[in-house]
């Protein structure tokens, strides 16, 4: 296997764009290595992302972050500006896996690696977060919900590499909150989960809403009817009911050994309610 | 001199303290050495390749391919591995769970294996190995394998103490009990009858399975390897090779864990065998997903328990059916169960069945406490169950009915002292029963037995010229021992802990030593050390006499010296071990002591737990709040160690409660073969662990040593499955209690309580 | 097959290795420098017993590829103590009989100096999920968890004195 560590998101591209075998991008390999071990792939070449130095950190700007695709998920929580901005956001990305793993995994990778039950991704997509994209054709940006298109397959061309995540200035009043049901209190890939980003108008009434749940299909859900339900409400029961039955009505899930059709179900509306709640907090609402 | 076993209630100066432990220095630094951390010079690696299919007929195996790949050195199948056993079915089985004989039973059966320069190598070899298989019907659940047209797994096989002799997957059927049981139950007031169901879990040591193993022409050889009994893998792997015990030296690393699955032999025969074809050492490293496939798991478990009592709470019969796999090859494990039933209980009509099932799984091992915690979780649910439609406190009910000095077991011998009702005592009176309960909170207790084992063990004690002091045993540590049986050989030498070093000796030094299990360790080889010291002591005062010129028998031992009795010798002082040692070699050479012994006698141990558990009703995800251990230790030799061993025990039980499963899918393939999703208890999932250490002495150990490692995992499925009943006011009834089957369970009874409201 | 030359940093002293780009970091310690301590329980990141760090950063060695670590400084159990002088988490793991059968105790002792380093005063909860990600199958994690939290009270005992 051939292992290359380019200094430039060209060069990269360009190696995986001209790789006659099969050929993998590595930022934290957490998700590539385990596939290597469990002999699922057996790489040509691993192209090593982490010396590119337009990947390598989280900048702040006017218009909002960028997340740069090397930076390790316990780098989203230990910067204090960004934790502010987009808890949500950051829970989500801090709740991959253990310590150990937090040192090495990334946002990127988590997006990319399209897992159905990704934990940074209901987060990212509720918070309307965008992928920047270099390829051969050039420079691209997309929403991260068009990234994955079904359980480890995305809509990128061979040779692009996401080289960062972006996400804007969150406006006024809003709040943004993530939760995923495990069974342990750690360590397990999320059965269920929710994440929601909300923006309230005056008085506490809610004026924006987007919620997506994730782990409940084969690729993050967003459910349009919950945010409509949540819109111009304070977070009633009756409204939390709404979003609950929404979120369910939204899910096509499997069984398989992590959980069952009707718990997803279920709880992916119990933890859509929870997640609304915390957001509305976070925005202010009481 | 022949060794008297009988608890003696010395007064101990060291014994019960607890300073650090020999080996605490090499695991803080890294430099302890586990089954895969030695290497030889010119060693190949080891693979297997194991059957994807549950249950199949290997039609063919070519391994041409594989056999032209560079660097492949030796490539073996059944074939490589005669059957040497002359008869012996049991030995059989062993030989062909190491390596498929013509069939595959389970997913993850061995049917080949190479021995190549690198991993990579022998990874890549055997992808060239083709393998013909044919698949055949599988059964993988232990009650559908009971049915008449279950699939056979092992057609030779028919039911002891059964009335038929047509083949079956029930190995056997064994009933313990004593009196009437339905007179018992005519007598009742009030009878509860409740089946449950446990599935298969896995002992999950963080170590797997790893040897190195180097084999010569002339049939001598040597195997490194993590075992719980380097004696009997010695024993077994000679006569599978045909090999003379004598020339095979086995040398047991550091153990990475055991529990009770280490002490069978997986790929050991397997590494021997590539090892002797290709003339070179072989290291052979299971990986996590072969731990998980191909060694040793637990029985997944279906029990009928029936429990009937007067009024006043008496229980007046009690009746239990057990039925538990064995996986694909004959096991004890539904007759242990059956055993172990109602030992806890003072009953006057009891009966246990037990069945042994064949079924399309791994061959199983024992597992701390085998058998025991899955008919505990059946037997105590009922219990409360009971305690609860009577009105009486739960632990009262227990108090009450408990088992003491004299009663009959249900599985037959009489009771010495015991601990049972003191432990249960301990409950009652503990501050844990007085913490506060939340919303969605509860509290549940329960009680568990296990036997305890003696066996054969044989210790050697040294003493050096400089007076420190070389003590060899023959069990493997698993958790601490070499403290405490240093502590041991120190107070009966009288010298400092500090003068004593502990090892375990590899085969060729000692004679037979069974298996570290059983919770023998301790308790077989303490009592081993106290008879060598004991013989040391003798040689020493032999020394002194000599020195002296006296009578020996006016010399005596205390406190680590000798001193001359009687008037006449006043005017002589003492002589201390090292003043003796350094003296050793003018007045008759080296001083030691041995001993070989069957120890016996061990000493059953109870415990009794309590538990509160946090149910979120609308996830059914639990929390646990608090823990707490109360167990009989006769003796605590040193009490950390006692302590980590409830702890250890207590955090398995819980694990196996709440999230561990074995979960196969229609294939009959093991869908969780790895620590992501077979789910183990982490360090954020528990509480501190609290922890009363009982001791009513063991009568037939010099100390009153009971064996204490294993009694601490019976308890705690039931516990937690009576703490998470009275959380969320529903009975419990399958193991593990997950999420998803605690919110069923909830939506359930709230969707029964609609019904019943509505009409 | 080519190899990768990697130059770097191992417990503070400088080593170099040629190894297949395949393989792991842990596998270049164990098989190639002969650290054994670093264990691997299960090679996918689950269990921790592997851990280390790279540039100070707490990772499963299982997890990095050898080829990775060129130019950076990797430390491993082995070189937690300094000299003859056992770091305090080592000596507190001995005396509150925080391992049982000790294999993972490597894997905890890296993770815990992670979590002092970073955060020398932590509660209860912060030690038990900071080492979520270490599995120990002996303990109950209970002496573990006091072992840890003596030692981070011992080394802010000493830093307060400096």
């Amino acid at each position: 296997m051939r292992y290359e560590a380019p200094t430039s998101i060209k060069e990269a591209s360009s190696l995986m764009a001209r790789a006659k075998g099969s050929a993998f991008l590595l930022a934290g390999g957490t998700d590539l290595l385990v596939r290597m071990k469990s002999d699922m792939i057996e790489p040509d070449l691993v192209v090593d992302i982490k010396r590119i130095a337009s990947t390598q950190s989280i900048t702040k700007s006017a218009s909002g972050f960028k997340i740069g695709a090397s930076v390790p998920c316990v780098a989203l929580g230990r910067n204090k500006e960004l934790s502010k901005a987009w808890p949500g956001v950051v829970e989500a990305a801090n709740l991959i896996g253990s310590d150990q793993i937090q040192g090495r995994c990334t946002i990127a990778g988590n997006l990319c690696n399209a897992s159905p039950a990704a934990d940074s991704v209901p987060a990212l997509v509720a918070a309307r977060a965008k992928a920047v994209v270099v390829g051969p054709q050039g420079r691209r940006t997309v929403p991260v919900e068009k990234v994955a298109t079904g359980p480890g397959t995305t809509s990128l061309k061979k040779g692009e590499i996401v080289e960062s995540i972006t996400l804007s200035k969150p406006s006024g009043k809003s709040g943004d909150a993530y939760l995923r049901f495990i069974p342990r209190t750690e360590m397990d890939i999320a059965v269920c989960s929710a994440g929601v980003n909300l923006t309230l108008g005056a008085r506490g009434v809610v004026k924006t809403a987007r919620v997506a749940l994730g782990a409940v299909a084969a690729t993050v859900v967003l459910v349009p009817a919950a945010a409509r339900a949540l819109v111009g409400s304070k977070l009633d029961d009756a409204t939390l009911e709404k979003v609950a039955a929404a979120c369910e009505a939204a899910c096509a899930p499997i069984d398989d050994k992590r959980g069952t059709v009707e718990f997803r179900t279920e709880v992916a509306g119990v933890l859509a309610r929870r997640a609304a709640k915390i957001a509305y907090q976070r925005a202010g609402g009481k | 001199m022949t060794p008297d076993p009988k608890y003696t209630k010395q007064k101990f100066k060291l014994v019960g303290t607890r300073p650090l432990r020999p080996d605490g220095l090499d695991k803080v630094t890294g430099r302890a050495r586990y089954g895969a951390d030695i290497s030889a010079p010119g060693q190949l690696v080891g693979a297997i390749l194991r059957s994807p299919h549950a249950h199949a007929k290997i039609i063919k195996i070519d391994t041409s391919k594989a056999e032209k790949l560079k660097g492949v050195k030796a490539i073996i199948t059944s074939a490589d591995l005669p059957d040497l056993t002359n008869g012996d079915r049991g030995m059989l089985d062993i030989l062909e769970n190491c390596m498929a004989r013509g069939r595959a039973l389970y997913d993850g059966h061995a049917v080949a294996a190479v021995a190549a320069i690198d991993a990579a190598t022998a990874k890549k070899a055997l992808q060239l190995i083709k393998v013909q298989y044919k698949k055949l019907p599988h059964v993988t659940d232990v009650d559908e394998a009971m049915a008449d047209d279950a699939p056979l797994v092992q057609p030779h096989v028919r039911t002891r103490g059964g009335d038929s002799d047509k083949p079956s997957n029930i190995v056997s059927i064994s009933t313990f009990g004593h009196g009437d049981v339905e007179a018992g139950f005519a007598k009742a007031d009030v009878i509860i009858e409740k089946s449950f169901k446990t599935e298969q879990t896995h002992q999950g040591y963080i170590e797997p399975h790893a040897c190195l193993a180097s084999v010569g022409p002339d049939g001598q050889g040597e195997l490194w390897v993590t075992t719980q009994g380097h004696f009997v893998f010695r024993n077994t792997c000679a006569a599978l090779l045909g090999m003379e015990i004598a020339k095979l030296k086995v040398t047991s690393s550091e153990i990475g864990g055991g529990f009770g699955g280490k002490t069978h032999v997986w790929i050991e025969p397997v590494a021997l065998a590539l090892s002797r074809k290709a003339n070179r050492p072989v290291k052979l490293v299971m990986s996590r997903e072969d731990v998980f496939r191909a060694s040793g798991p637990t029985s997944s478990t279906s029990v009928d328990v029936k429990i009937g009592a007067k009024k006043n709470g008496k229980i007046t019969a009690a009746k239990a059916t057990l039925r538990y796999h064995d996986g694909a090859f004959p096991g004890i494990w539904g007759m242990l169960g059956a055993m172990t039933s109602f030992a806890c209980y003072n009953l006057e009509n009891v009966q246990s069945i037990g069945y042994d099932v064949l079924v399309n799984r791994p061959k199983v091992a024992a597992y701390r406490a085998p058998s025991a915690p899955m008919a505990a979780f059946g037997i105590e649910s009922v219990v409360d169950m009971l305690a609860a439609e009577i009105g009486m406190d739960a632990v009262d009910f227990r108090i009450k009915n408990a088992a003491k000095k004299g009663t009959r077991a249900s599985y037959g011998p009489t009771y010495g002292p015991i601990g049972i009702g003191p432990t249960l005592e301990a409950v009652k009176n503990h501050p844990h029963m007085r913490a506060k309960l939340g919303k969605n909170q509860g509290r549940g207790m329960a009680c568990g037995f296990w036997f305890n084992f003696g066996g054969q063990t044989c210790t050697d004690l040294n003493i050096g010229v400089d007076g420190t002091v070389n003590l060899a045993v023959g069990t493997v540590d698993v958790g601490g021992a070499r403290a405490s049986l240093s502590l041991i050989a120190a107070e009966e030498l009288g010298i400092p802990y500090e003068q004593v070093k502990c090892n375990v000796a590899d085969t060729t030094s000692l004679g037979h030593n069974d298996m570290t299990e059983g919770s023998r360790g301790t308790f077989s080889s303490g009592m081993a050390t106290i008879f060598a010291a004991r013989n040391a002591v003798e040689e020493l005062k032999v020394r002194a006499a000599r020195t002296w010129e006296i009578d020996v028998k006016h010399v005596e031992w205390a406190d680590g010296q000798a001193t001359a009795k009687g008037v006449m010798h006043s005017n002589l002082s003492p002589l201390t071990l090292t003043d003796l040692a350094k003296a050793s070699p003018n007045t008759g050479g080296p001083i030691a002591g041995h001993s070989e012994s069957v120890a016996d006698g061990a000493g059953v141990s109870f415990a009794s737990h309590i538990c509160d558990i946090e149910v979120d009703p609308e996830t059914g995800a639990t929390k646990v709040l608090r823990y707490t251990v109360v167990q009989d230790a006769g003796m605590a030799i040193h009490p950390d160690y006692v302590e980590g061993q409830f702890q250890g025990a207590a955090a398995q039980g819980i694990g196996w409660a709440l999230n561990e499963e074995y979960v196969y899918g229609a294939d009959g393939r093991l869908q969780n073969p790895g620590f992501l999703d077979y789910r183990i208890p982490v360090c954020s999932d528990l509480p501190f662990i609290d922890t009363e250490i009982l001791e009513i002495p063991n009568p037939n150990h010099p100390y009153g040593i009971r064996g204490v490692g294993e009694t601490s995992i019976v308890p705690p499925l039931a516990a937690i499955g009576n703490a998470v009943s009275n959380a969320i006011g529903v009975r419990m009834d399958h193991v593990p209690m997950s999420p998803p089957r605690i919110l069923k369970a909830i939506k359930e009874a709230a969707a029964a309580e609609q019904e019943v409201s509505a009409g | 097959m080519a190899g990768v030359h990697v130059s770097t940093t191992i417990n503070g002293d400088a080593v170099e290795f040629v190894c297949p780009g395949n393989e792991t970091l842990l596998d270049v310690l164990r098989d190639r420098i002969g650290l054994t301590g670093s264990k691997e329980g299960c090679g996918t990141g689950d269990c921790g017993a592997c851990s280390v760090t790279v540039d100070g950063q707490l990772v499963c060695s299982c997890l990095v590829l050898g080829a990775e670590v060129e130019g950076r400084k990797v430390e491993t159990v082995e070189g937690l103590a300094d000299g003859d002088k056992l770091h305090p988490l080592q000596s507190k793991f001995i005396e509150h009989a925080a391992l049982q059968c000790g294999v993972c105790t490597p894997g905890f002792l890296i993770a815990a100096k992670a979590l002092l380093d970073y955060n020398p005063k932590p509660s209860e909860e912060e030690i038990r999920y900071a080492l979520a990600g270490n599995l120990c199958r002996c303990t109950g994690y209970d002496k573990i968890v006091r072992a840890v939290d003596a030692a981070a009270k011992e080394m802010s005992r000493v830093a307060k004195r400096k």
